[in-house]
């Protein structure tokens, strides 16, 4: 349990940083585990191929939430063929899940990776778990 | 209700004995297994029968002229005996082993569906299904350009049968479950299947939830189809029954075609085998249909009625206690009037995930998702529910854990 909700995911989880919508994103993707219904969308502003402003919207367990908001706050700033690169060892790293945890658990903390790839390759392109 | 009241139906603290899965810590807390909807453990007997056919008398049925083939036979026909016997089948004739309740649904909608239903023919089923007893029916749509209509529930999780005689204009076939594994309501099926049958549609039952839980007579019932899975009633995975009534099984095409299922074969025609090998074409689940026979033993030993009786016991202790939890909904029936031990619950905002994974962590095994129900959750406008499911060896305190379990939830995630 503790390594699985630390204080950091529900932190993130109870008060996510930048929940909502852009009004004119760059790059928009939804992604969704069909498993349990959890659903992230992703909006990001992109600059001279810089990632300047990201956004989550999305419903599902603390997990995919809590990643969703690490990740969209870590991403700003980045340059976008860096973002492309983000693996999911590094997602994992930082919010803090063994990658040995429960697979189904991954799944719901790699949700959000996965869409922010689907709309960084364009659409139709969401990675496989394996592939992030 | 106490905890004691729930011990006098049987020996429980003995009966818990006899599953060996149960003696065990999972993340250093006794396990507290409450998720026998989706798979029921298995008492020692069942997991020996299994072990004794492969030491004893392995061999394939119904070919050898040998010693093993021939007790192998007997047994998996005896086993036939027993599961007839245990919903009172008018002959065992009308038991056909497949995989599992799955498979039964698709055998009668690929073989009597195929053959019978015509474009604009209609098949009644209720938003509360299981996909199984949905995708094979809308398959047989997709094929036949048949219509599917849906009964639809009230807010306590009822089926609504006011429209029934309506709603059954054009069709000819109800395929409904008998008990809910979301909601755990039971359906009044002998009701629906003589409305049914006055305007000539066929009944099938989906007895994956009720035929574990409570005792099931197909003649008392008036159906026409029965279909449900061992592993669910204390047998193995990868054996389940199809039960029809002779009458209708005997006018049914082959499902699949191979071995076993034939009388004599030529190269562009052949000709089938009666009723039940028509059905049942290769080499069976032959050690799981014997533990299967086996589980049946067990169960009658104890009686379906007292089994009934003890779940409702704790359903109706488990209702009470988890009305304490504050932001807690279940979904279903409010009392155990025709209501099975299936309680799904959503605990405020906090994602079902989350509630099985703090209960995991107290020892606690439900089952977080669907269910295989996403209509049913699209009609209550959420995407999961949480669910703990009872069977005859849960107890009381495991409904304490689980109360105390859901209100830590609450706290880590208020
Ligand atoms: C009501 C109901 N119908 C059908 C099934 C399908 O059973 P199986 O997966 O054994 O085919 C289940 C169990 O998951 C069920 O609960």
């Amino acid at each position: 349990m503790d390594d699985l909700y630390r204080e950091l995911i529900l932190e993130h989880y109870k008060h996510p940083r930048r929940r909502g919508r852009l009004e004119r994103p760059d790059v928009s993707a939804e992604e969704h585990n069909p498993l349990c219904g959890d659903r992230v969308r992703i909006d990001l502003q992109i600059e001279n191929g810089v990632i300047t402003d990201a956004r989550f919207d999305g419903r599902g367990c603390a997990i995919s939430q809590a990643s969703a908001s690490m990740l969209t706050d870590e991403i700003i700033g980045m340059p976008v063929e860096q973002a492309k690169q983000f693996s999911k060892e590094q997602l994992l790293a930082l919010i803090g899940i063994p990658l040995n945890h429960n697979p189904v658990r991954i799944k719901c903390a790699l949700l959000p990776l996965k869409t922010l790839k689907a709309g960084l390759y364009g659409v139709g392109h969401a990675p496989d778990d394996d592939e992030l | 209700m106490t905890a004691s009241a729930a011990l006098n139906l049987f020996d429980i603290v003995a009966l818990r004995r006899e599953f060996p899965i149960l003696n065990q810590s999972v993340n250093g807390k006794t396990l507290a297994f409450l998720d026998s909807a989706a798979s029921s453990q298995k008492p020692r007997r069942v997991i020996d029968c299994l072990e004794d056919y492969y030491r004893r008398y392995n061999a394939n049925v119904h070919r050898g002229i040998y010693r093993l083939s021939e007790e192998a036979t007997f047994a998996f026909e005896r086993a036939r005996g027993k599961v007839a016997r245990f919903i009172n089948a008018s002959s065992q004739r009308e038991i056909v082993f497949v995989r599992n309740t799955t498979e039964a649904i698709n055998l009668v909608a690929r073989s009597w569906g195929d053959a019978n239903l015509r474009k604009g023919d209609r098949i009644l089923l209720s938003i509360m299904e299981h996909h199984s007893n949905l995708l094979p029916w809308q398959m047989l749509a997709q094929r036949t350009g048949a219509k599917l209509e849906f009964l639809p529930i009230d807010g306590e999780g009822r089926l609504m049968l006011d429209n029934l005689d309506a709603q059954l204009a054009g069709v000819r076939i109800v395929a409904i479950t008998q008990q809910s594994n979301v909601l755990g309501t039971i359906n009044p099926v002998a009701e629906i299947a003589q409305r049914a049958h006055a305007v000539g549609a066929l009944v099938l039952v989906d007895g994956a939830q009720s035929v574990p839980h409570m005792p099931v007579d197909v003649q008392a019932l008036g159906i026409d189809f029965l279909a449900f899975s061992g592993h669910k009633m204390c047998g193995p995975t990868g054996i389940g029954v199809l039960w029809g009534r002779r009458a209708i099984l005997e006018q049914m095409p082959p499902f699949l075609g191979g071995g076993s299922m034939i009388k004599v074969v030529g190269l562009y025609e052949s000709t089938y085998a009666d009723i039940p090998a028509r059905f049942e074409a290769g080499t069976p689940a032959i050690a799981e249909a014997i533990a299967l026979g086996e589980a049946v033993d067990f169960l009658q030993e104890i009686g379906m009625d007292r089994i009934y009786a003890h779940e409702r016991e704790l359903l109706g202790y488990a209702l009470e206690r988890l009305s304490e939890v504050e932001g807690l909904r279940v979904y279903g029936p409010a009392t155990t009037e025709m209501r099975g031990g299936a309680v799904s619950f959503t605990l405020d905002n906090v994602h079902p995930h989350d509630v099985a994974a703090v209960l995991d962590n107290e020892g606690i095994a439900v089952r977080a998702g669907h269910h295989c129900a996403q209509p049913l959750h699209a009609h209550y406008d959420i995407p999961a529910t949480t669910r703990a499911s009872f069977y005859l060896y849960n107890i009381p305190e495991e409904v304490d854990r689980l109360v105390a379990a859901l209100h830590k939830a609450r706290t880590l995630f208020g």
